[in-house]
């Protein structure tokens, strides 16, 4: 069964469409990147899995059940932790922490082993009072509440922001256990390395609509290498089917090729005898912006 | 000044500052200039058609002036010409109402701003370290000039005398600049602006009750204390009756005094610290703090002790002064025949008794309002988010606000009969009989103080934008229907709106239950219709 399925999801705000028929699915036990430029849509998903918004159409299911109507009960099996943190000024970050604990349910009692290592592991101070607080600690606070929880899903919505990058590794390495100790978890991102650092699957947003979906290595299926050489002989790869944005300088030679012919193209090059050679997958970013300018090229034509 | 002088004097873009809050706030601004201005020209105008013969009105002035409840209220009264009568009925109010926008205006542009952290943004620009508290003193201080002006200007077209009209306006502006610099004051000793409005509204509390007990004393009294009192000296300066201008300097010193010793705390304190330094607090949640409601009372005890305190001061020193409110000053035939319509020294203390326990049931219901407006802060803040996020159902969370509303008032009210039959009971020899009669008094007002919160909750789960702007407009509509309504003659049916209007005048009055009932179930009905309304909205 999936954590989470969404189906053609709609919200509007207004005359503001957010969500204009979102798909999303979240497989259980999988760690599931949310991409999307800001204001793609994904608080306003989230937001509406956590039944603070009603959907306006399209089917939503958390863990088997409505996320309006049963909120509260899929409450209890889950963490969140907000894009934008705020917590009261006059509590401590200490006492938040319980206090959202406790919060989720009698059931969940606090782990106070696993509570006080991820406050030494985020470097926190529970002492303090949250008007004290930096953005990046008050970031901390809500992620070391989440996951001392023992929820089985845990929605995070832009966690790392504010985050430092000794914290953003120690983030990493908290999702990497959660993952091996079989939770389940939705990350809305638009810092791109980290979902490819992390995620097993990936959904890529934009106004409201998903534009796609699957694992990273499905995605780069459709795409191209990027292919630097430096050959013995130079050789002609003008015309060659596949091969873009073909740069050479005598000897030294750079494109981009589809994967389909990468094969032809490889063997063309040892045919003139390789030197050296680097071929890579398209970074995550790479294949972002190319999705991007590409949707935006398309759009300014038609106009 | 050049721009290169000021910034010597760390005053360096307050010109942009003020024009930014000015433009922020122009329409409140202009709306509480608006209402003040037309309630005084206006009542003088209307009085003048209310009570055309001067027996009319030499009757309205025995009334207020033998009268200790509308003493303590409305002021002492100099004279019964109209301008008298507006300056008794008015004067005061209008004090209290430009003495309340200057608070929260000076708060919200330096403190609010402070602690939002929006004036670390515009203190990294081109702005001296001194120009928020001098835009937010400017802009705090525009009414109240606007207010003494337009007043200045309009009142002698009612018919008032040119020099009353002068001394009236200068004094109802002069009382909001006074508050405009205490305010200034109070933005600078506290961290958070939740507690520097509540140091510069309880500055105003006292105030009030300070002159409410001069304003009440009979003869032999303690008059002398409304000399303490900024609001006493709008009337004390007595317009329209041999005008004492050297009375308005006094405000305008409190004001030059706030000014210079604000400036000072600011220049001597860092950005966003107040003058008390935050103590570290506990590293783990005690056992109190384990669910919406630990989390409600947490969030709110702070105000309620602050209002607890607040009523028992008050009430105290106002039931205490209950003993001598009967003896009359003088003895014109016109106030011993008002002496005897009231029914005689009892009745008279009693009068005084029941209009104190109407202002503990206009206060309570203020009080109420708030702790449930507590509701939308969170939610605006986002700080609803993360606990409607775990177990915690919407109206759970919803109630849990709503008990700690409806437990304080009850709290507050008790304290207000308390308070009052101590004070009172105490001077008079009967402390026992009169706790227990001014308690039973003052909670017949509960019904009416939770019928305006429910109010506050009805608004809340259905136009939740609205929430705010329209919950204190019920509270001032019942108000002004309390303190001015019968005065000026409006209509039976607006006067019914009020909950107030419906619950018997205690001690004194009779008491029918039925009204209290009818409250309290429309009370019931606007709190459900409300928390369903929530669960049907989106959050946010």
């Amino acid at each position: 069964m999936n954590a989470i399925e969404v189906t053609g999801l709609r919200k509007s705000f207004g005359r503001t469409r957010a969500l204009d028929g979102l798909d999303l699915t979240v497989r259980t036990g999988e760690v599931h990147a949310f991409l999307g430029p800001n204001g793609a849509g994904k608080t306003t998903t989230i937001r509406i899995l956590l039944g603070l918004l009603r959907k306006d159409g399209g089917e939503a299911v958390l863990l088997g059940g409505d996320p309006w109507r049963d909120a509260t009960a899929l409450h209890a099996r889950l963490a969140y932790v907000p894009g934008d943190v705020t917590l009261w000024p006059s509590l401590t970050g200490g006492e938040i922490i319980d206090l959202l604990a406790r919060l989720r349910g009698p059931r969940s009692a606090v782990d106070t082993k696993r509570r006080q290592a991820l406050i030494e592991r985020f470097d926190l101070d529970p002492a303090k009072k949250a008007r004290a607080y930096s953005k990046g600690n008050r970031q901390k606070v809500a992620l070391v509440a989440a996951l001392a929880s023992d929820a089985e899903l845990l929605l995070l919505d832009e966690p790392t922001a504010g985050l430092d990058p000794l914290m953003e590794a120690a983030f990493r390495e908290c999702v990497n256990e959660e993952r091996h100790d079989g939770r389940t978890i939705l990350l809305s991102s638009h810092i791109l390395s980290e979902a490819e650092a992390l995620s097993d699957r990936v959904t890529i947003i934009r106004d409201g609509r998903a534009v796609e979906t699957g694992t990273l290595a499905g995605m780069r299926h459709l795409t191209r290498n990027f292919v630097d050489a430096e050959l013995a002989a130079p050789v002609s790869l003008d015309g060659v089917p596949g091969v873009h944005d073909l740069d050479v300088q005598g000897a030294r030679l750079r494109c981009q090729v589809d994967h389909a012919a990468l094969n032809d193209v490889l063997s063309r090059l040892t045919a003139a005898g390789v030197v050296s050679l680097t071929c890579r997958p398209p970074t995550l970013e790479e294949l972002f912006l190319r999705h991007y300018s590409a949707e935006r090229t398309t759009a300014g034509a038609r106009s | 000044m050049t721009r290169a002088g000021l910034a010597d004097t760390g005053l360096a873009g307050t010109g942009q500052l003020t024009r930014l809050a000015l433009r922020r706030d122009k329409i409140a601004l202009v709306a509480t200039v608006y209402v003040i201005v037309a309630l005084v020209a206006g009542t003088a105008y209307t009085f003048k058609k209310l009570y055309p013969t001067a027996a009319g009105r030499a009757a309205l002035a025995a009334t207020g002036e033998g009268n200790p409840a509308l003493r303590f209220l409305y002021g002492r009264l100099y004279g019964d010409s109209l301008g008298s009568l507006t300056t008794w009925r008015y004067g005061i109010w209008a004090g209290i109402f430009a003495a309340l926008a200057a608070i929260f205006v000076v708060i919200r542009h330096t403190r609010t701003d402070e602690e939002a952290g929006r004036l670390e943004l515009v203190g990294s620009t081109v702005v001296g370290r001194a120009a928020a508290l001098a835009a937010g003193l400017l802009t705090a201080a525009a009414p109240s000039v606007a207010i003494a002006l337009l007043l200045w200007v309009a009142l002698p077209f009612t018919g008032l005398p040119a020099a009353g009209s002068a001394a009236l306006a200068l004094g109802i502006g002069a009382c909001g600049l006074a508050f405009t610099g205490i305010a200034a004051v109070a933005a600078q000793l506290s961290s958070t602006a939740r507690g520097a409005r509540g140091i510069a509204l309880g500055v105003l509390g006292v105030a009030f009750v300070l002159r409410g007990v001069g304003d009440a004393a009979g003869a032999g009294g303690p008059s002398w204390l409304s000399w303490a009192s900024p609001l006493a000296w709008i009337q004390l300066a007595r317009p329209f009756t041999a005008e004492r201008w050297w009375v308005l300097a006094l405000p305008l010193a409190i004001f030059a005094l706030g000014v210079c010793l604000a400036f000072l705390l600011a220049s001597r304190r860092d950005l966003g610290a107040g003058l008390l330094p935050d103590r570290p607090g506990r590293p783990a949640a005690s056992r109190l703090l384990s669910g919406p409601f630990g989390l409600a009372w947490r969030l709110q005890w702070g105000m309620l002790a602050g209002w607890a305190a607040g009523y028992a001061f008050t009430f105290a020193a106002s039931g205490a002064a209950a003993k001598g409110v009967g003896q009359l000053f003088g003895t014109s035939t016109a106030l011993q025949r008002e002496f005897t319509r009231l029914g005689g020294q009892a009745a008279i203390v009693n009068a005084y008794l029941a209009a104190l326990m109407l202002l503990a049931g206009l206060a309570g219901a203020a009080y109420a309002t708030s702790a449930v407006l507590r509701l939308r802060t969170e939610e605006t803040e986002g700080r609803a988010e993360p606990v409607l996020a775990t177990a915690t159902g919407r109206v759970r969370w919803a109630l849990s606000h709503i008990v700690v509303a409806v437990a304080g008032t009850v709290l507050l009210l008790a304290v207000a009969g308390v308070a009052t039959g101590l004070g009172y009971g105490l001077r008079a020899g009967s402390a026992g009989a009169e706790v227990t009669r001014m308690l039973g008094a003052a909670f017949a007002q509960l019904p009416a103080s939770l019928a305006l919160a429910a109010v506050a909750v009805l608004i809340f789960g259905l136009r939740p934008r609205a929430a705010v702007a329209g919950a204190w407009t019920a509270i001032g509509l019942v108000v002004a229907i309390a303190l001015f309504g019968q005065v000026l003659q409006v209509s039976h049916w607006v006067l019914d709106i009020s909950p107030f209007t419906q619950t018997p005048r205690l001690p004194g009055g009779t008491v029918t239950a039925a009204p209290l009932l009818w409250l309290c179930l429309a009370a019931l009905a606007f709190g459900v219709t409300g928390l369903s309304g929530l669960r049907r909205r989106d959050i946010g």
